[in-house]
């Protein structure tokens, strides 16, 4: 049920400007939001979609232009005075106190009172009166940090209610959740759609911004590109708004699936059996001279478990590992290292990027680590390496001196890479290498990975992109509900066909 | 100019000096160095020898530090240090043979090296938070320092063992080539090899660090026995300028003050990168206060508060709400000098 | 379009007794054990020493801690947010003997004991401006604090100054006796700090927000409670705290002693901790930190009983310190690796 375009829009923002210093963060932005849709703020990173939440939420205030909610011009000087104003946010993080019990967590702040003090009793009653019109009941008295991500995310939009929002913004709702508690949320965004609430929703899967959406919005470098009603616009159209550049380069790599490669041999490696209580159940997989071996499944299939049980990030309970045939014991990275093998994590920013030292630190890390505390890579040697990798990855700013934080998700994921490529391994896992980047940096990362398995490196990749599995890689491994369901070879195989191969773990589908 | 100012020395150096500059110009005799019989002497040198201890523990301190630790139990090394060593020599035939006091020195070592190595397998192993974990042996260890001197303060009489703190060698006070030998050996250490770069490495991002290969356990294990050994070191020198086992006041709140040096010399608390260099510049600093202070008149019970309005004064300059303050009225004032020419944007805040 | 998946719905599991439980209480599981640590010692104590559990010693157990029940209660409310306090013994030391000077030059005992708990306050008050206002760290604010504090007992007096008025000494020298237990004023108002900041931190929003911010004070903020505010305050309250014990403390020795509770911080982040609050905020209860102060008095008496050096009250502390935080450590990693 899309909006009804007479209606006069909830929140409505005019010529909005931001400046930073030596950055214009927003120029001239327009943007409206009508009670009762679904509406997606769609553009690449940097191009200026947290900045106008922000803006709207009291974050930041703005240099120029006009924000009206509610038919009243505003300018919020707080997320408090957004709230009270109407407008909640939920944040990819789920901005809630996990120390404290469910229903204090939808009441806190509002707490109904009794004398002098809280009257707790009325207080589970009410939030447990909003969370069951959400369609949630759970035990209000329990504590948020024992239920999932999705729960969580759900008690929040409860809060929201309570909060009697307008305007519910959701920041990147789904990129924890696994396909049912996706369905889940969605159900529940209906419903407040139907209750008239504007949901502004934001998300790079392109997959549900369709599915969802009424209408979409699109940035670009700070400036509006358009504004769309969803069928008004096709993905490929939409991509290309976001980029703004064709995307026929990431088509030329559709030929690296369809290499051929040798399997008689020793494999470079070969797990078998290997599990772990609670994260996977004993599992296969080998992977052979510069192939590609990707592995698909939804989130929480076991993907991520399953490799870092392989590089020995996590301790494998069962199972033995073969390393070009010789037995190997992957306890901790060291070893895996020492076998030649690199692993690029999913958080780079929790698991791979050390913020605060350079650039050129971060990329001769693993090799310094290699080396030992004693024997410090000397200074030349250092700079033909950092120059040598940012130069074939493509690292934005060049500046080898900068601090890591202070890059780009994209380019923070190149010096990751350069990183692991500097200690030149035989076999390199990639784990969600292009989550969260923008496009162009995203058809960098591809294009490298083809070049060098073409080159003889291996390369186990997993991707929550089935298009970007199927391109790459040349044998696919199945997982879901943390088990293997079984291994595919990618020629010939769509989408549509993977999909379903997981859908009936493994049969082929009843026509 | 720009790059001097933004350097992160220049702020602690700029204290040093202002503090000598003031204690010149109150005595000018502060900054005369005399000789005599081929040693050095003056206020001066009194500082540099005084501070080694302090430089010790903030050594120890600043390691521990950048892998996002901290170690409260310094003061109680010292003590306990102090305690083994100085029974060993009571307990000895002869207290003033070098050969006695060599023994009771590497015994002492011995087990300060044990205890750093207590803290850094609850740390490092156990993964014990460092507060809590050095919180056990500061609670305990100086418990177990008054049980080796059975609740009473062992003096002894042994001339190797008082040169330690009060002798000469080459001119310069023994206990200040002491200090000099800790810094030269820690930065070449940590500079001349990877350990510096991998310590802030695992102080930034352990997790990320593990994953790259480094071996983090053994850097922040490495850490404490560091800070164990340095501490122990310190508990002699001290015990050796009052010739006196104290195991209650020994190191005295020393780990405050070894933290506050780290942070004065811009090594920040959360972990990460350090400075050898400004914990050099924080600790003589302190040194140089606590001197000044005494010279004032000021009885050395009521010093602390100075040491208060350091610490607040330095957390101030360092704020960023400060320098924020700082920028908008310097903006003020310079828009309020310059002439209107018309209407002027507006300026986010 | 939607590529969608028919997933097998949900098992819809109907939890146990017990997985309620631990759900929503989880976190008190610390301050059990603390509480069974203690049962523990009281009845070996009572089979070594057939006089241990008398009236009068356990009456003696309180009032004898009563100073750290209360830095104990006030230390509570600032780790809870997850700071934490260092200068509490020395507040204590300085407001005891500002006390003891102010009565000594014959100002009233109504002018001198507001004197004291305004005198806490504002170093509280300082600490807390610096973390808050200018987001100095907690551990190197209520340093300053500490320093300020001990210096400024040190300004007020070099030596002690005995307390020879009335109401002071009437705070500790007068008993009500039930049986053969007794209490003392000085023990009322140890008890009196634990139940209103018992009532605080589970009815008042001020005390919930106090958890909050332990919990994720980035949360808490964008939930539109006032952290600035509360964070202030736990540093106000826990200064107030010094000062009033600073008042037990002078009436229980009669004296005012600048070298006081110098490592008595220490003792009460002890008992907090042994009590069942983690140092990392948002778990805890004020309860507890009553428990873990008994827990280190019981210690104290049982060495004293033993005649054994004090030396080992500190060792034990210590000790049981340790073995607190190794089984805390040991369930958490336990609870993780079942997830």
């Amino acid at each position: 049920m899309s909006a009804d375009t007479a209606v006069a829009p909830v929140v409505e923002m005019t010529g909005i400007t931001i400046r930073f210093p030596g950055v214009l963060a927003l120029d001239a932005v327009d943007f409206s939001l009508r009670p009762g849709e679904v509406h997606s703020l769609m553009g690449e990173n940097g191009a200026g979609k947290s900045t106008l939440i922000k803006a709207l939420t009291g974050v930041y205030p703005v240099d120029a232009g006009e924000i009206v909610v509610g038919g009243q011009p505003r300018s919020f000087s707080s997320t408090a005075d957004a709230q009270e104003a109407g407008i909640s946010t939920v944040y990819q993080e789920v901005n809630l106190c996990a120390n404290l019990s469910v229903g204090e967590n939808v009441m806190l702040g509002h707490e109904p009172r009794r004398g002098s003090g809280i009257d707790w009793k009325a207080a589970h009653r009410e939030a447990a009166r909003h969370l069951q019109s959400l369609g949630l009941a759970i035990d209000t008295r329990s504590m948020l940090s024992s239920h999932s991500i999705a729960i969580q995310q759900l008690v929040a939009i409860g809060r929201a209610m309570v909060l009697d929002a307008k305007v519910l913004i959701l920041d990147e709702p789904t990129s924890s959740l696994d396909r049912g508690e996706v369905e889940q949320l969605f159900s529940v965004i209906r419903d407040l759609r139907t209750r008239g609430v504007a949901i502004l929703f934001v998300s790079h899967f392109l997959d549900q911004v369709y599915e969802i959406s009424d209408r979409i919005t699109v940035l670009r470098n700070g400036q509006l590109v358009g504004e769309y009603a969803v069928h008004e616009l096709p993905r490929g159209e939409l991509v290309t708004k976001m980029i703004g550049r064709e995307l026929d380069e990431l088509a030329a790599l559709a030929s690296v699936a369809d290499r051929a490669i040798d399997r008689t041999g020793t494999p470079v490696l070969r797990a078998t059996g290997v599990g772990r209580r609670g994260a996977l159940e004993p599992a296969d997989i080998d992977v052979f001279d510069g192939e590609v071996v990707g592995i698909a499944g939804l989130l929480g299939s076991g993907r991520t478990e399953l490799v870092r049980l392989l590089y020995g990030a996590d301790r494998a309970e069962t199972g033995q590992i073969e390393v070009h045939g010789r037995s190997a014991k992957h306890s901790s990275p060291r070893q895996a290292i020492e076998n030649r093998i690199a692993f690029s994590s999913e958080d780079r920013r929790a698991e791979g990027i050390v913020a605060d030292l350079t650039v050129a630190e971060n990329i001769v890390l693993g090799i310094q680590a290699r080396r030992g505390a004693l024997r410090k890579i000397g200074r030349a040697e250092s700079d033909a390496v950092v120059q040598e990798y940012m130069t074939a990855l493509g690292v934005r700013p060049a500046d080898p001196s900068m601090l890591a934080g202070n890059l780009s998700g994209g380019n923070q994921q190149k010096v990751l890479l350069a990183r692991w490529l500097a200690t030149a391994p035989e076999l390199i896992v990639l784990d969600e290498p292009t989550r969260g980047i923008d496009v162009g940096a995203k058809a960098d990362i591809q294009r490298k990975v083809a070049e060098l398995s073409a080159n003889g490196l291996s390369v186990i990749f997993i991707s929550s992109e089935l298009e970007e599995v199927l391109r790459l890689a040349q044998r696919v491994v199945v997982m879901r509900d943390r088990r293997k369901i079984g291994e595919l070879d990618s020629s010939g195989v769509t989408i549509e066909h993977l999909i379903d191969y997981i859908a009936n773990e493994g049969q082929e589908s009843v026509a | 100019m720009k790059a001097i100012v933004k350097h992160r020395l220049f702020w602690p150096s700029v204290a040093l000096l202002t503090l000598i500059a003031i204690n010149t110009i109150a005595r000018p005799q502060f900054i005369l160095i005399t000789v005599r019989n081929g040693e050095l002497y003056g206020a001066l040198i009194d500082i540099l020898r005084n501070s080694a201890p302090l430089m010790l523990v903030a050594l120890g301190m600043t390691i521990v530090i950048a892998t996002r630790g901290i170690d409260l139990s310094v003061g109680a090394i010292m003590a306990v240090s102090g305690a083994v060593a100085l029974t060993i020599i009571d307990g000895s035939a002869e207290p003033g043979s070098l050969g006695t006091v060599l023994i009771a020195l590497v015994v002492a070592l011995v087990v300060a090296l044990v205890l750093g190595v207590w803290n850094g397998f609850l740390v490092a192993v156990v993964g014990i938070q460092p507060i809590i974990a050095t919180l056990v042996l500061m609670l305990a260890g100086r418990g177990v320092a008054l049980l080796i001197t059975e609740g009473f303060i062992t003096t002894v009489n042994s001339t190797p063992y008082e040169f330690i703190a009060t002798g000469y060698l080459v001119g310069l006070p023994f206990a200040l080539l002491i200090s000099i030998a800790a810094i030269a050996v820690v930065a070449l250490i940590e500079r001349r090899t990877a350990l510096g770069v991998l310590t802030e490495a695992v102080g930034i991002n352990p997790e990320a660090s593990r994953l790259a290969g480094v071996r983090a356990r053994g850097i922040v294990f490495s850490a404490y026995v560091a800070s164990g050994l340095l501490a122990g070191i310190a508990g002699i020198i001290y015990s050796s300028n009052i010739r006196a086992a104290d195991a209650n006041a020994a190191g005295l709140f020393i780990e405050l003050y070894a933290i506050l040096a780290v942070v004065l010399g811009g090594t920040s608390l959360m972990g990460g990168k350090f400075t050898i260099a400004g914990t050099v510049i924080g600790v003589l600093t302190i040194q140089t206060l606590e001197a000044t202070i005494l010279f004032l008149g000021v009885p050395s019970a009521q010093s602390p508060v100075f040491f208060a309005l350091v610490v607040i004064v330095v957390v101030l300059v360092q704020s960023p709400r400060l320098h924020s303050w700082a920028r908008t009225a310097m903006k003020t004032a310079r828009t309020r000098g310059a002439s209107d020419t018309g209407p002027r944007a507006k300026v986010a805040s | 379009m939607t590529k969608s998946l028919d997933l097998a719905p949900r098992r819809a599991a109907t939890p146990s007794r017990y997985a309620t439980f631990m759900s929503r209480r989880a976190s008190l599981m610390p301050t059990f054990a603390a509480v069974a640590i203690l049962l523990v010692l009281l009845i070996s104590a009572q089979a070594r020493f057939p006089k241990f559990l008398s009236p009068g010693n356990m009456s003696a157990l309180l009032l004898d801690n009563a100073y750290l029940v209360v830095l104990a209660v006030g230390l509570t409310f600032v780790i809870l947010t997850g700071g934490i306090d260092l200068s509490v013994g020395s507040v204590m030391a300085f407001t005891g003997i500002l006390g003891a000077s102010l009565l000594a030059q014959g100002i009233p005992a109504v002018v001198a004991v507001p004197a004291m708990l305004i005198a806490g306050a504002l170093i509280g008050l300082l600490i807390g401006v610096l973390v808050q206002y200018f987001n100095v760290q907690p551990f190197i604010a209520s340093l300053a604090g500490l320093f300020l504090a001990r210096g400024l007992a040190f300004v007020v007096s070099l030596e002690s100054i005995r307390v020879e008025d009335t109401f002071v000494l009437w705070l500790q020298r007068t008993r009500f006796n039930v049986g053969g237990w007794y209490i003392t004023p000085t023990g009322i108002i140890a008890l009196l700090a634990v139940a209103i900041a018992f009532y605080v931190l589970l009815w008042t929003r001020f005390g919930r927000t106090v958890y909050a911010i332990g919990g994720g004070e980035q949360s808490a903020r964008l939930m539109g409670l006032n952290v600035a505010r509360t964070k202030l305050m736990v540093y106000v309250i826990s200064g107030v705290c010094g000062g009033l014990a600073g008042l037990l403390l002078t009436a229980y020795s009669g004296a005012g002693y600048p070298r006081n509770g110098i490592g008595t911080e220490l003792d009460a982040i002890a008992a907090v901790v042994i009590g069942g609050t983690l140092l990392t905020g948002g778990t805890g209860y004020v309860l507890g930190s009553l428990i873990g102060v008994l827990v280190y008095g019981t210690i104290k008496k049982i060495i004293s009983f033993m005649g054994a050096e004090q030396a080992w009250t500190q060792i034990i502390i210590g000790a049981l310190l340790l073995l607190f935080i190794v089984v805390q450590r040991v369930i958490v990693t336990r609870s993780q690796r079942r997830r």
